[in-house]
This record gives C-alpha cells, sequence and structure tokens, in this order.
C-alpha cells in the first residue's frame, strides 16, 4: 500500500504528487489518458496570475492581494470563498522559486499579451511544458505514474478513504488527493445541465477547448456518496471560439480575438451585445456564455478590412467578400437584415479618435445594444465573419472544501481524502473567470492538497514537514 | 475556400506543410520564448515560400516546441515544426545549390559522399604512387613534402576549397537576396555573429538546451557542436599557420611537436573526433519523430566524414615517422579531399544557411512591426 494515492494527472495533481514525494511519502498517480495525453487542461494553459508586491524576474510593476482579489470579486460576482481566495492569492506570490526547482521556466509576456504582463508569469513554451516538467521531476524522484487508468469508484468508510477502483485494478492508500478535473468532456451531463431550447440539445453545439478525458466521473461519484458540493453545473469557463474549432483540446489558437474591432451578429443577423464593453482579456471569457444564449448557440464577428493586423491571428481564415451583401450570403446570414444591422451600427458610430490600447472615444449613439468603445464603421472591404460558438474550458461544479482541501461529507471533513484542482475550484471560483486564475488555485490547492495527504499518512513524523508546507504555501 | 489559396499554390508540399504549421502557431505562440523562429512569426501573417524558406533555416531543430506542443501528433492539427522545418530546409539547400544540376546531391547524400570518399582516396593513392613509386618505403622522418610536393598539395587543394567558398558563396547569396532582408547593420552583424559562434539557440531560450531522446533538456549537443566547429577552425588554422610559416619565414614541414602548426591541429583534431563522436551518438539517440530521419543519411554521413579526417590525421602524426606514411598521408588527404569537394552538397551547407538566417532575423528584429497585435 503506497502512503499517498493521487488520482489524476494534470497540474494539480502533480503539485500534490511532488510536494507529498518531497516529504517522503511513497505516491501514486493514477492518469486516466495515455500518455500522450497525460495532463487535462493544462497543457493548453500558458500563465499563473501571480502576487507581487514589487517586480519580480518576468512580472513587471507590483499586483498586489487586495488588487488580486478585487479581480477575482468582480468576475465572480461575489461567488467566491475569501478565505481560500486569498490562501491562494497568496500563495501565487511564493510557488514560483519551487515551480522552477521542478523544471518549470518562466519567459516575459508573449506578444499580443500586454495587459497581463503585470499580473501573469508565462510558462516558457506553455503549460505542456510544465506538465513535461513536472513529470520529469516526479519519476526522477520516484512518483509512480500509471497512464490508461481512470478511477470509476473509491471505497470510502464513513468518509475515510480506504481504496480507488479503476475496472476491477484496486488501489489502497493511506491517504488519497482526487485531481482528476472537472465534467467539462461529458456530453451527456452537459446536455443534462444546460437542457433543451426549441427541442434541441444547446450542448450539442458546444466545443469543448481542452482535454477529452475529464468525464466527471468521480465528481457524480463522490456526489452521490454524500460529499458536500460547490457550484453548479452550468458554471464553467466558457469562451466563444472558432465554430471550426475540433470538438476536443482546440485549446488556445481557436479564440477569435476581433470581437472588439467590430460587430458580432446572431442566426438572424442582429446585433446583441455591447462588443466595446472592455478590453478583450477582461471580456473573452464572458462571451462563450453570451454565444450559448443565442439561437443555435452561434454567432459572426464581423470586421471590415481595418482591423486586419490588429489582433492574433485566427488560426482558420475568415469568410471574405468584397460587400456586406456577400459576406452575409456566404456567412449564411439573411443579407437584408445584416446589411440593416451595420448600417443601423455605422450610422450609430460617433467620430472618435480610435485607438485599441486605451478605452477610446469611438462609441455609439442611440444604438441598443450600444458598443462603448472602439466602435468604428464597417465599411472598408474586403470584409470578413468569424463563425463562433461557445468554447468550454472547464466546468466549476466540484467539491466543498476548506483551508486543509479536505472533502466534506454532510459538513464533515474527510480524515484522508482530499482535492485541488478543477474538482474544487468552484470554492475559490463560482462563476467567471480570469486569465491564470486557474493554474493559481490549482498549484496552492494541489500543493496544500499533498501536504495534508502526507500528514495524515506519515502521522506525527510528518508534522514538521507539514508545517513547513503549510509555510510554504501561507506565507 | 480559402484567400491563402493561391499563395499556398505556389508552395511546395514541404513549403505548404511549413505554412500550414504557421498559421496555428500564430495564433498560439507558447513558443515565443524558445528561440528566434516564432518572434519572426509573429511578424507575418502570411508565409510565403522565402518566408517559410528564411524560417525553416533560423530553426535549429532543438526539439523544445516539439515536445511542448499541445498540438503535436495524435493531435488533428499535427504539428511539429522541427520535421516540417528540415523538410524545407533539404528543399532550400537543393534550391540554392551552385551550379542548380548538383543541387540532387543533397538529396542522395549518402551516395554523394561515398563516391567522393572513394574518389578522393583513390586519386590521392594514386597520385601518391605516382609520385614516389611505392607506396610503401623507408622511414621518410615526416617529410610529407617527399610525397606529394607542396605545391602540388597546395594547389589541388586550394583549389577544390575555392570551388566550394565559390558555390556556397553564390548559394547563399542568391538565398538573401530571396528573403529580402533589410540593410545590414554592424550592431546586427555583431550580434548574429555571436549568436552562430555561441549556438545561443542550442539553449532552448532558458538555457537549459535542447531536446535529444525526450523531452528533458541537455546541454550535449550545443557542446559537442563547440567542440566540432572549433576544433574544425582549429585544424584550418594550423592549416593557415602552416601555410605562412611556409611561404612567408620559409620554415618547411615537418614541425616540432611542440610547434604552433602541430599544438593547434592536435587540439583541433582531438576537437574534432570527441565533438563528432558526440554527435553522432546524440543523433543515434534523438527522437525520430522530432525531425526528418530521411536526412540521417546526410548528418551522419557528414559526421562520419569529419571523425574519418581527424581520426587519420591524428593517425598520420602519430606514425609520421615510418614507413607507413605515404599511406597515412594519402589516406587523410583523400578524406580531407572528399570533406572539401562536398563542402557545398551535404551537411555543411547548414552553417553557412543559418548563419544568414540569424543575420536577418538581427537586422528584422530591430525594424518596425507593421502589426499591431502588441495593443491587447
Amino acid at each position: 500500500m503506497v502512503d499517498v494515492l493521487v488520482i489524476g494527472g494534470g497540474n494539480a495533481a502533480l503539485c500534490a504528487a511532488l510536494m507529498a514525494r518531497e516529504a517522503g511519502a511513497s505516491v501514486q498517480m493514477l492518469e486516466s489518458s495515455p500518455r500522450e495525453w497525460r495532463g487535462g487542461n493544462s497543457p493548453h494553459t500558458r500563465n499563473i496570475r501571480c502576487m507581487h508586491d514589487a517586480p519580480q524576474d518576468v512580472l513587471v510593476d507590483a499586483y498586489t492581494e487586495e488588487e488580486y482579489w478585487q479581480d477575482l470579486l468582480q468576475v465572480t460576482g461575489g461567488l467566491t470563498n475569501e478565505h481560500l481566495a486569498r490562501i491562494a492569492i497568496r500563495a501565487s506570490s511564493t510557488c514560483r522559486p519551487w515551480m522552477v526547482k521542478h523544471g518549470v521556466r518562466f519567459q516575459p509576456p508573449l506578444s499580443g499579451t500586454l495587459h497581463v504582463a503585470r499580473t501573469n508569469a508565462f510558462f516558457m513554451g506553455g503549460g505542456k511544458a510544465l506538465v513535461n516538467a513536472y513529470y520529469r521531476s516526479a519519476e526522477h524522484l520516484g512518483v509512480q505514474v500509471r497512464y490508461d487508468t481512470p478511477v470509476d469508484s473509491l471505497e470510502l468508510k464513513g468518509g475515510k478513504f480506504i481504496a480507488a477502483y479503476s475496472g476491477d485494478r484496486r488501489f489502497e492508500a493511506k491517504a488519497c488527493v482526487v485531481a482528476s478535473g472537472g465534467f467539462e468532456s461529458n456530453r451527456e451531463w452537459l446536455r443534462e445541465a444546460w437542457g433543451q431550447v426549441d427541442g434541441a440539445w444547446v450542448a450539442d453545439n458546444f466545443l469543448i477547448r481542452g482535454t477529452r478525458f475529464n468525464m466527471g466521473v468521480l465528481i457524480k461519484y463522490l456526489m452521490d456518496q454524500g460529499a458536500d458540493m460547490i457550484s453548479d453545473p452550468l458554471q464553467a469557463h466558457m469562451v466563444a471560439i472558432d465554430a471550426r474549432a475540433p470538438l476536443y483540446d482546440g485549446g488556445i489558437c481557436t479564440r477569435i480575438d476581433c470581437v472588439s474591432l467590430g460587430i458580432v451578429v446572431n442566426a438572424k443577423a442582429e446585433r446583441f451585445y455591447d462588443e466595446g464593453e472592455d478590453f478583450w482579456p477582461k471580456r473573452y471569457a464572458i462571451w462563450g456564455r453570451l454565444v450559448a444564449q443565442q439561437p443555435q448557440q452561434i454567432a459572426y464577428s464581423i470586421i471590415d478590412a481595418k482591423s486586419v493586423g490588429r489582433f492574433m491571428p485566427p488560426v482558420f481564415p475568415g469568410v471574405r467578400a468584397d460587400t456586406l451583401a456577400e459576406l452575409a450570403t456566404a456567412t449564411g446570414l439573411d443579407a437584408a437584415v445584416f446589411e440593416r444591422t451595420v448600417a443601423a451600427f455605422n450610422v450609430a458610430c460617433r467620430p472618435g479618435t480610435f485607438d485599441h490600447t486605451i478605452f477610446d472615444d469611438c462609441c455609439t449613439d442611440g444604438l441598443a445594444p450600444a458598443k462603448t468603445h472602439w466602435a468604428r464603421p464597417i465599411d472598408t472591404p474586403p470584409y470578413y465573419s468569424y463563425a463562433v460558438r461557445p468554447g468550454v474550458t472547464f466546468t466549476y461544479l466540484g467539491v466543498k472544501t476548506d483551508e486543509t482541501s479536505a472533502v466534506f461529507f454532510n459538513g464533515a471533513a474527510s480524515p484522508n481524502l482530499f482535492a485541488a484542482g478543477e474538482t474544487m475550484a468552484g470554492n475559490v471560483l463560482g462563476k467567471g473567470y480570469t486569465a491564470g486564475v486557474g493554474m493559481a488555485i490549482g498549484t496552492a490547492f494541489g500543493r496544500i492538497a499533498g501536504t495534508q495527504a502526507v500528514r495524515v499518512a506519515l502521522g506525527a513524523s510528518a508534522a514538521g514537514t507539514f508545517a513547513r508546507g503549510a509555510e510554504h504555501v501561507a506565507a | 475556400m480559402s484567400p491563402r489559396e493561391p499563395i499556398m499554390m505556389l508552395l511546395s508540399p514541404a513549403e505548404g506543410e511549413v505554412a500550414r504549421q504557421m498559421e496555428i502557431c500564430n495564433a498560439c505562440r507558447y513558443c515565443e520564448g524558445f528561440c528566434a523562429v516564432f518572434p519572426a512569426m509573429t511578424r507575418r501573417l502570411d508565409f510565403v515560400k522565402a518566408d517559410v524558406n528564411y524560417l525553416a533555416n533560423l530553426c535549429h531543430n532543438c526539439g523544445a516546441c516539439y515536445h511542448a506542443c499541445q498540438y503535436a501528433p495524435p493531435h488533428e492539427f499535427a504539428v511539429n515544426v522541427p520535421k516540417a522545418m528540415a523538410m524545407v530546409r533539404r528543399e532550400t539547400y537543393v534550391e540554392y545549390a551552385w551550379p542548380a544540376a548538383f543541387g540532387g546531391l543533397y538529396k542522395r547524400n549518402g551516395t554523394t559522399l561515398a563516391v567522393a570518399l572513394a574518389a578522393g582516396l583513390a586519386l590521392l593513392l594514386l597520385l601518391a604512387v605516382l609520385t614516389t613509386g611505392s607506396l610503401v618505403r623507408e622511414p621518410l622522418a615526416g617529410n610529407f613534402y617527399a610525397v606529394f610536393p607542396h605545391n602540388l598539395m597546395a594547389s589541388m587543394f586550394g583549389a577544390v576549397f575555392a570551388f566550394a567558398v565559390v558555390a556556397l558563396g553564390i548559394g547563399v547569396t542568391r538565398f538573401w537576396r530571396d528573403v529580402s532582408p533589410g540593410e545590414i547593420t554592424a550592431v546586427a552583424t555583431a550580434e548574429a555573429t555571436k549568436n552562430v559562434l555561441a549556438l545561443r539557440y542550442l539553449g532552448g531560450g532558458h538555457g537549459d538546451g535542447c531536446n535529444e531522446a525526450d523531452d528533458a533538456f541537455t546541454l550535449a549537443r550545443r557542446r559537442f557542436h563547440h567542440l566540432t566547429f572549433y576544433g574544425f577552425m582549429l585544424c584550418f588554422a594550423s592549416t593557415c599557420v602552416a601555410t605562412l610559416y611556409h611561404y612567408l619565414l620559409g620554415l618547411h614541414a615537418p614541425y616540432a611537436l611542440t610547434s604552433l602548426p602541430v599544438v593547434l591541429g592536435t587540439f583541433g583534431g582531438i576537437g574534432l573526433i570527441v565533438g563528432p563522436a558526440g554527435l553522432l551518438w546524440l543523433n543515434v539517440q534523438r527522437d525520430p519523430a522530432a525531425g526528418d530521419v530521411a536526412q540521417r543519411p546526410m548528418d551522419r554521413g557528414f559526421i562520419a566524414l569529419l571523425l574519418l579526417v581527424s581520426i587519420t590525421g591524428i593517425g598520420l602524426l602519430a606514425w609520421r615517422d615510418s614507413g607507413t606514411m605515404p599511406i597515412l598521408l594519402a589516406v587523410h588527404l583523400g578524406v580531407v579531399m572528399a570533406l572539401f569537394a562536398t563542402l557545398p552538397y551535404g551537411k555543411f551547407a547548414h552553417g553557412i544557411f543559418r548563419s544568414a538566417a540569424l543575420l536577418k532575423w538581427s537586422i528584422e528584429k530591430r525594424l518596425p512591426d507593421r502589426l499591431k497585435l502588441g495593443s491587447d
């Protein structure tokens, strides 16, 4: 029997496994995917949002705990646990040397990401490089990694973890960390959660930006076993992505970044939301949900020649036409309605000085919904359209936890079952999203869960180690 | 369907594949910190033939982006930048070869090197027999000129080497014009020279090195390449110094073991044994997925030729006073002849084209970026 069993294979699972192994525990990791798909959604990440009171290597200026907390409060609309959120925020200011020790390398912000240069530390090579580094370190330290091992149930005794099952294989351990992701890959569950509109399943038009292996099996299992839950199945990080993106693992490159430069219309060729409400990096995460609420869960981002070269290039070329009517036809929209929509928008655009780097004074007048910044008439051919669909990054429904990241049953903490990563991120992130916060939560609570699991597994002898681990996290 | 199609049609299949992958990479950019390829890519929205060949030669085949790629196979996007770039690089060498008819030698490089080696050995052994009457004779106390008169050697090797310089020079000049760089400045030249001499981009951006068998980083390739390159340069310096001794100072070989030409040649020879041996070892180990395995005969053939040059050179030094010296000398010079003759038609070309690409990058990065993507 191993000391600590970690279920999952992404960032949080790896953080837990590494912390537990460093503290002297024998550790086994069960990753549901084959080796080439390992890491859950982590290979698609690219940075971690980090608190810092002064410039730190790749991070410029300062990003205080209070500012971080206010950002989180704003995006979640208050659906967050302040105590846990502040633990994650503080941990983000001290975790990077540990990450570097395990092979993660940081780089200055990527081109086109100036808005997060102050707040987010970028992984050199992105999340897959981070995942590779952690696996190398884990294997070097002697963590036993098993791929192709999806856990389908647990053996629990009054809230105490006894063993995990993958088919008829049984894995016993003194303590267990569940870090096996959300349920975003589970199409059936998404269908059930989002229901039907006009006789069609809403979620059938969703694309999954990340892994195909996050089936939410353990979330469902723990829910059925009476674990206390957090958030709800409708909450998720959802981005509007290219409708031609693959069903799974489209990742970063399928995003469409020209929304704030032009207009967005739905299948009826009508606008439905202020495209210029805020800088795109602060708004991209709401557009998935906005599109999900439109007919047939599809929308079209429209730009003209003025915007070409001003946004991150999309992975697929847009539909291109020399007139608005041709663009509508090629896009599959009613040309007459589309032309009316664009004409109404163009007329409403107030003269101003366009500047995409600031909140400029280019806005519409007397138009509903308004476009409050960066509004310029769509009048310079060629015109382009990009069809977008909701792209689910990860779901927030998970197990309720506390600062020890313990799983709770009817208000009582399990003595040896802990949760980390997407499986519990909903505690901090009840809704909304801001770049790099998923990795901040995963890293903080992954490390806490690993430390707590060691404390349980090795008993009092590891108390000193625990104190050190806790200090890491809380400092 | 795609407005990019007319451009794509002008590209070869290998170039089209790079263009396809670059459009994916350009929408991702996670690898921007590894090397110069990705920052150069972000200055473009379309990838025409010249851009593709430029980027391909900027790529050092370090493998970092392949292992870090969320879109690498089995992902349906099947992004494998090192492999795609390697395949275009060989096309670059073929297309820019001078004379053009010799470009095909890159495609059958194993045969090319084997024939060159056989011809070089045959020529020099034959010459030795013609000049001395026999390959085996009483020791000549290291007097190579008793076997091959100095002027004969100097003119033969000088001519072949000059041809190699001209052929590579014409090829790289054409390449340079096609990639339409800006004006060459001193600061860009200094930076590019440093990047070439230090092999900066075998460091992986973070300085931990590049990938060989797996996703772990190692500086082994940079170090073995340094030994090879600087070993080669020391050997070259040894030859140059000896030439100066001969013509300017009237000092004639054989030189003492402690003389400058022999010391330079010895250290160079050792570097040229350890370096290529290490590179060969790494080449055998390297993950076959991260690169173009079809080019391994070219890679290994060149490495083997370098090894033969150094081993026969050291052997010649060791037994220069013995009766087998004429054979050793003819074999060593035959190998050197094969190496010189194939410099413009083998792996050696990578250094020339890559240096040109690095210089273009050092120029280009100092020019204003016409794209305004940074605003977000």
